[in-house]
């Protein structure tokens, strides 16, 4: 028993505005379109009717980095597509997550080791959320990353996050 | 191989004969006849007449190779690099494979891009995998891999690179 307990009218809730603010966010990860091989038809699987990722706020597929918030790289990386990802990595607005999907993605997959223009794991350029295994990974796979990331999300801290003090070298 | 069989074959009798019909014009451009491998039947060109034996194969009606179905390259240590050229007629109806075999240290070879477009960007790829120096290609570039990249990938000597821009190339 709170000691505000039934003293609010109606309709009205108390919380702590970081969990509003990860609950908006959880619930509008808008991906950028990142397909790159066979994992990004099964991308398209999940994003279609069957299995509808739009039930989870991650329907809208934006084709600008600047409108997402969420990068799932689909498919085999080359080096000359890393340096492509990387720069769309960057231009997409904080908060912002990745996640890796299928092996190649992972770790090379069946490139990793002859491949020698195949980036082996995507980590070696952007920092990873979630992995998602398989070649190609189902559908249900793709949402099973998309509700893990979700629950990371949700334990981020924005307003409550503890700063470190600025220390000047030599000061 | 036996006179039966060889009339059984002709792809191979084609092969010979349009060998002697362009040595009655160009002298001693075939160089060679292959017949007795497993693919198709080949010819030999003396490398730096291929790009006119090429345009009086395409110009010529006897001939009339409107249509370069593939160029390619083959590596063949120690001393061999290949270009594969596959012709094919719609008028007649026929195939014939011609090959250049250039020296491995210093692959050489006039390009045919001025008597089939298309062989642009074949070019492009063998001179991307295998080094080969098409002398007068108005754009030899590399095509599939990075411009900064160092090396051939598909000579058969070929050692992949450690890194590449400074993100490890290794599993």
């Amino acid at each position: 028993m709170s000691p505000i307990e039934n003293k609010l009218p109606d309709g009205v809730l108390v919380t702590s505005l970081d969990t509003v603010i990860n609950w908006a966010r959880r619930s509008s990860v808008w991906p950028v379109t990142f397909g790159l091989a066979c994992c990004a038809i099964e991308m398209m699987a999940t994003g279609a009717s069957r299995y509808d990722i739009d039930r989870f706020g991650s329907g809208p597929f934006r084709a600008t980095p600047r409108q997402a918030d969420l990068m799932i790289v689909a498919g085999t990386v080359n080096h000359q597509m890393a340096s492509r990802l990387k720069l769309l990595y960057d231009q997409m607005p904080e908060p912002k997550y990745v996640i890796s999907m299928g092996s190649c993605a992972n770790a090379g997959g069946p490139y990793w080791e002859h491949g020698y223009s195949v980036l082996k794991g995507v980590d070696k350029v952007v920092p990873v959320d979630v992995y998602v295994t398989g070649c190609p990974p189902r559908p249900e796979s793709l949402l099973d990353a998309l509700l893990n990331l979700q629950n990371q999300v949700i334990k981020k801290k924005t307003i409550g996050r503890t700063r470190k003090p600025i220390v000047v070298e030599g000061a | 191989m036996d006179p039966e069989q060889e009339a059984a074959n002709p792809a191979a009798e084609y092969a010979e004969r349009l060998a002697e019909r362009l040595n009655e014009r160009f002298a001693g451009v075939a160089v060679k006849v292959e017949k007795e491998g497993a693919g198709d039947p080949w010819i030999a060109i003396d490398p730096p007449r291929i790009a006119e034996v090429c345009r009086h194969l395409r110009d010529d009606p006897e001939h009339s190779f409107e249509w370069l179905m593939c160029l390619s390259g083959v590596d063949r240590p120690p001393d061999t690099i290949e270009v594969v050229y596959h012709l094919h007629s719609q008028t007649h109806g026929r195939k014939v494979v011609l090959k250049a075999l250039l020296d491995r240290e210093n692959p050489r070879v006039p390009t045919v891009d001025p008597v089939w477009k298309m062989a642009n960007w074949h070019e492009r790829e063998a001179y991307d995998m295998f080094g080969v120096i098409f002398e007068g290609h108005p754009d030899l570039r590399r095509i599939l891999l990075p411009f900064d990249w160092e090396g051939y990938p598909l000579r058969k000597d070929y050692e992949y690179p450690e890194t590449y821009r400074g993100v490890s190339n290794k599993p």
